[in-house]
């Protein structure tokens, strides 16, 4: 049995002005992993290629047991993929698509796409090119739901939805990993969003993977520790401070290792620990980034 | 039956912690009885839309901490153990006196005043309750 979905090994893909640069990916079947990154920064090409839309020039691909892109006519009857590039006839109707998908996968489910056309509030006889922005991803989710795929992989699924929206698309998402041999993977800038449901987050910054874990290790080791130093004091260099801001006596230090023995060593130094104030994702996200890209060039 | 569990992103605590609370309290209001099975982590995780790691992190924490009983491939119980509601109430209690003894040396106040005040707050609230008894 492979409990992996998703594998990359050392994947590398070199454009004129972009690269992509030893990727490596483990995605665990029955989790959800959100994949952040800046505009740019390589989350769409990754994608691509896990998709076997786009070739790697070296490297390995796996999805669902499938090298890739060798086996990707097999691969992507189980993969379900909706990306910000909604491929759907602008003149026909959603019930139109609904009728098209049925018979060319076999795990299509009637009624789940019914129950999601009252859910996502969305009207069968109605032109894809009628919908409002937010309709036409919901209409392309529906579809892509309604397939039953083992792996869902979406690109900025709440990007342009209203929060309502993003809530019923959130909810239908945790609602696929009811089951346990169902997988999703999502891109989003949207930290939010990927705080409240992935388990498993990777960040990408210029295309390079700099940070993967589950989130509840990043969420615990990423903290922000506000001092107060003694006059004529420096602060020394300690291990584990990926940032320091704040003002002379009253320094903020962020880092990525935390734990008790970081207390104790700020207060050996004299120093007198304020606060210590966990990060969001957000936060963790942007500190990650900034401390990578120092003294490497642009 | 879980659906009344609010889980906030402005909480400022992680989501685990909210969860924990929020699981012993129904515990030490004997909502949830001993030997009560309770949803499972999937379950509970798609009630509240948050992620399966999250939910699954605090149970973790709640069986190592003897609140509940994790099986495998059977889901969770209430731990079978009459003295639970109690024990929280005591852990709680614990907790704020902490919290309190924090703000009182941020204060300024000597371990001596902190204490005074702590019997104060109790000798108000048991006269509170004396005056009530003899009404």
């Amino acid at each position: 049995m492979n409990d992996l979905s998703v594998l990359f090994e050392g994947v590398s893909k070199k454009y004129p002005h972009f690269s992509l640069e030893d990727i490596h990916l483990e995605l665990p079947t029955g989790s959800i992993m959100g994949f952040i990154g800046a505009n740019g920064a390589g989350k769409s090409t990754t994608i691509r290629i896990l998709m076997g839309l786009v070739h790697q020039d070296a490297g390995q691909v796996r999805v669902l047991g499938h090298s890739m892109p060798a086996d990707q006519t097999a691969a992507k009857l189980d993969i379900g993929f909706v990306s910000e590039d909604l491929r759907l006839y602008g003149a026909a109707t959603l019930d139109w698509h609904m009728g098209f998908m049925q018979p060319i996968y076999p795990r299509w489910d009637q009624r789940y796409a019914e129950s999601l056309l009252r859910r996502f509030d969305l009207k069968p006889k109605q032109t894809i090119r009628g919908l409002s922005h937010g309709q036409r991803v919901k209409a392309a989710l529906l579809l892509a739901l309604a397939r039953c795929p083992r792996l869902l992989v979406l690109d900025e699924p709440t990007t342009g939805l209203d929060p309502v929206a993003r809530q019923e698309v959130l909810e239908e998402l945790m609602a696929v990993l009811a089951d346990e041999e169902r997988t999703i993977l999502f891109s989003s800038h949207n930290t939010l969003d990927v705080e409240q449901i992935s388990d498993r987050i990777t960040f990408i910054d210029r295309g390079r993977i700099i940070d993967s874990d589950d989130k509840e290790v990043f969420l615990d080791r990423w903290r922000r520790l506000r001092l107060v130093l003694p006059p004529e004091v420096d602060l020394p260099r300690l291990p584990g401070i990926v940032q320091v801001g704040g003002s002379g006596r009253l320094p903020v230090l962020t880092t990525n290792t935390f734990g008790p023995a970081m207390v104790a060593a700020c207060a050996q130094m004299g120093a007198t620990v304020q606060a210590v104030d966990t990060m969001t994702l957000e936060e963790i996200f942007v500190a990650n980034v900034h401390s990578r890209r120092e003294g490497q060039p642009a | 039956m879980h659906s009344d569990f609010v889980i906030s992103q402005s909480d400022g605590r992680p989501m685990y912690l909210q969860i924990m609370e929020q699981v012993k309290q129904r515990v030490a209001v004997g909502e949830w009885a001993p030997g009560e099975e309770i949803p499972s982590i999937r379950q509970l995780a798609m009630a509240l839309r948050v992620s399966v790691i999250t939910v699954k992190r605090a149970y973790l924490e709640l069986e190592r901490e003897g609140v509940i009983l994790t099986q495998q491939g059977k889901g969770s119980i209430v731990a079978p153990n009459s003295e639970l509601g109690p024990r929280l109430y005591d852990e709680q209690f614990r907790e704020r006196l902490e919290q309190a003894a924090r703000l009182g040396t941020l204060l300024g106040l000597s371990g001596e005043e902190i204490a005074r005040r702590v019997q104060d707050a109790a000798q108000r609230l048991n006269g509170g309750r004396f005056t009530k008894e003899t009404v």
